[in-house]
């Protein structure tokens, strides 16, 4: 039995530094996260929010700030009424230079048995860090329209 | 071939700037999957029961199955023997499936690896290491048109359990 986490690695032609820095800097992250801001101070205890269109969708705290190698916060979901009674999870990326490249792996685990959070970040991980790709290799992030994820917010 | 009874070990997904008849061919055809593919040469006769081959750069067949769903461009499903000798009797016949759906102007290529029977996290550590690579290489190509340079070699774990296994990886 596998655990309860999910795990994604992709490639990408660009430097750790310019990586990490579009991990955390809300100027990117709105462009390839479904408009999504990443409002924290980066220092480990201080809390971050995840805000998508204005609404905090996430909040947790920063565990590890490691530039330009690692970034590691708290998970709690606040939006869907269902998903907000889950434990915090854990999402950890690790950057490492590869060649000419820089491989990226997201570890997003510490979810329960049965976790529907866990269901929708499996779905929603793979466009937001294919759109981060796109942006930081030709420039443009990827149009990818928030149904097209597929997510089944439980009621 | 029944295929009722395999389950995936492992699933990948990547949204692609490019169109599905575009991901089908660079899956399809051996100009692309050279490039991708670590050097490997892919040959698809594009009906059931058709052949499909991954050819080393030497010329000699690396992968070989055959076609088992084959939906042009939605869904092509193929067994996926690596020519390691005792791997196939050793581990069952492996599939290998790729999905690709429109999402807005992008495509949704889903990449699944199953097996009949369970398969230990050792073994599977190949492909969870392999297939992010190729794919990430793939959206690379299709979208800059350069593929990536990923040097990669098989995991330790898994020559490891192979070892155990009793399966010798030539060359290793």
């Amino acid at each position: 039995m596998s655990k309860p986490e999910f795990v994604y690695i992709t490639y990408i032609e660009t430097t750790p530094e310019k990586l990490f820095q579009a991990l955390t800097d809300s100027a990117f992250t709105k462009r390839y996260w479904f408009g999504t801001e990443l409002r924290s101070d980066w220092k480990v205890g201080s809390p971050v929010e995840v805000v998508m269109d204005g609404q905090v969708t996430d909040t947790g705290r920063i565990l590890e700030f490691d530039p330009p190698k690692r970034i590691s916060y708290s998970f709690h979901h606040e939006a869907n009424e269902v998903l907000r009674r889950e434990n915090p999870s854990r999402a950890t990326f690790e950057l490492e230079p590869y060649g000419t490249l820089t491989k990226l792996t997201l570890i997003h685990d510490e979810f329960a048995e049965g976790s529907l959070m866990l269901g929708a970040i499996a779905k929603g991980w793979p466009a937001i860090l294919a759109g981060l790709k796109s942006l930081l290799e030709t420039g443009k992030a990827l149009a990818i329209p928030h149904a097209a994820m597929k997510i089944d917010l439980p009621k | 071939m029944d295929i009722s009874t395999y389950k995936p070990g492992i699933v990948y997904s990547i949204y692609i700037a490019s169109t599905p008849e575009k991901v089908w061919q660079a899956l399809t055809s051996a100009e692309f999957s050279r490039q991708y593919f670590s050097g490997l040469a892919v040959e698809v006769e594009e009906r059931v029961g058709g052949a499909f081959v991954l050819r080393a750069p030497d010329g000699s067949v690396h992968i070989s199955g055959e076609v088992v769903e084959c939906d042009r461009p939605r869904k092509l499903t193929v067994t996926f023997n690596v020519n390691w000798p005792g791997l196939v009797e050793a581990l069952g016949v492996e599939l290998v499936r790729y999905e690709i759906e429109v999402a807005g102007d992008t495509v949704r290529l889903t990449m699944s690896q199953l097996h009949d029977r369970p398969i230990s996290d050792a073994i599977l550590s190949g492909g969870r290491a392999g297939w992010p690579a190729i794919l990430s290489s793939l959206k690379s190509l299709l979208e800059t048109g350069k593929a990536l340079t990923i040097p990669m070699q098989p995991p330790a774990e898994m020559l490891d359990a192979l070892k155990q296994l009793g399966i010798k990886v030539p060359g290793m």
